[in-house]
């Protein structure tokens, strides 16, 4: 395989920038002028995505649904004050984000108590189970059990089933708040690292320490999943000449 | 050399393409020598690919209708 293919899984808009920004400014426009049509396209655009974010805030499904209808009525508040110095899709979930945070405190300390366990645990938490690597030898800390090569199509075929999105969600949901918030928006919403910073209002660093966690204990959950569930077909055996 | 422990740890800021053009090298030439780590590189892009496809979350119709019912006196 060829090592470089670094940053194809980045999604890319496939508008450039300026159209982005006149699309943008015409839509702000009719919303300006009660164009109700427009309206609704962007309540359809953006409410599952705002509620995934506001799901890593705050506890219930329900707190989160109430968290976007009040960020809907706080972009109708603030459009008029709205001057495109982020896009608007960015500026719509921080007024999220923002509501979020206050009522995820609010609501259970859930936020705040998210917030410590994570420094607490921070950054020494190893992305793959130190069990998996080789402890001393020429080869330490080169894989003893390594990993196995997944089918092309693993990711539709997880989809397909519910069983098996409901798991992913599930681990989704077990993770600590800042790194949720970090992956929904990163890879589940397609999120830029500079965007999810300026939402999030976290430095570039700590974004890009909170997705490796997320994204490392996430692969680990799948990995889990593929190979105690009926998904398992034709693995990649692999055996280590060391065992 | 970069053990396979490293390069775990290096996946997210390789492919972010945070890496310096000699930590770039090194991760490459690691992967082109250890079947595990490319296994495990190619994890990591399927799982962020079945992330990105995950379906949207419903949002409920009523909540939808209240708030175009608010866009429409909201100018008044
Ligand atoms: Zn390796």
């Amino acid at each position: 395989m060829a090592p470089n293919e670094a940053s194809q899984d980045i999604s890319v808009p496939d508008t450039s920038v300026e159209d982005r920004a006149s699309n943008e400014a015409q839509l702000i426009e009719a919303l300006r002028r009660g164009d109700e049509t427009a309206f609704a396209r962007l309540i359809d655009t953006y409410s599952g995505a705002l509620l995934r974010v506001a799901m890593a805030y705050v506890p219930t499904r329900d707190v989160a649904e109430e968290v976007v209808q009040e960020t809907w009525l706080g972009v109708l508040e603030g459009l008029d004050r709205f001057e495109a110095r982020s896009s608007l899709k960015t500026w719509i979930f921080k007024i999220l984000t923002n509501r979020a945070k206050t009522r995820g405190t609010r609501e259970s300390r859930y936020e705040a108590v998210g917030l410590q366990t994570e420094s607490a645990s921070g950054a020494d938490e190893p992305a793959v189970d130190p069990a998996r690597f080789r402890q001393q030898g020429l080869f330490k800390h080169h894989w003893a059990i390594m990993p196995t090569a997944w089918e092309e199509t693993t990711p539709e075929r997880l989809l397909l089933s519910k069983e098996s999105r409901a798991y992913i969600e599930q681990a989704i949901a077990a993770l600590p708040p800042g790194q949720r918030q970090v992956i929904t928006l990163r890879d589940i919403e397609g999120f830029t690292a500079q965007e999810t910073c300026n939402i999030l209002g976290i430095t570039e660093t700590n974004q890009r320490v909170l997705l490796h966690r997320a994204r490392s204990k996430v692969r680990r959950a799948l990995e889990q999943y593929l190979e105690t569930s009926s998904m398992k077909s034709h693995p990649f055996q692999t055996t280590d000449s060391q065992r | 050399m970069l053990t396979c422990k490293d390069l775990t740890e290096l996946v997210t800021d390789y492919l972010e393409g945070n890496l310096s053009p000699w930590q770039r090298v090194r991760f490459q030439i690691h992967l082109g020598l250890c079947f595990g780590c490319r296994a495990y590189l190619r994890q990591m892009r399927q799982t962020i690919r079945t992330l990105g496809k995950l379906p949207p979350e419903p949002f409920p119709p009523e909540i939808r209708e209240e708030l175009l019912r608010r866009f429409r006196h909201w100018r008044r």
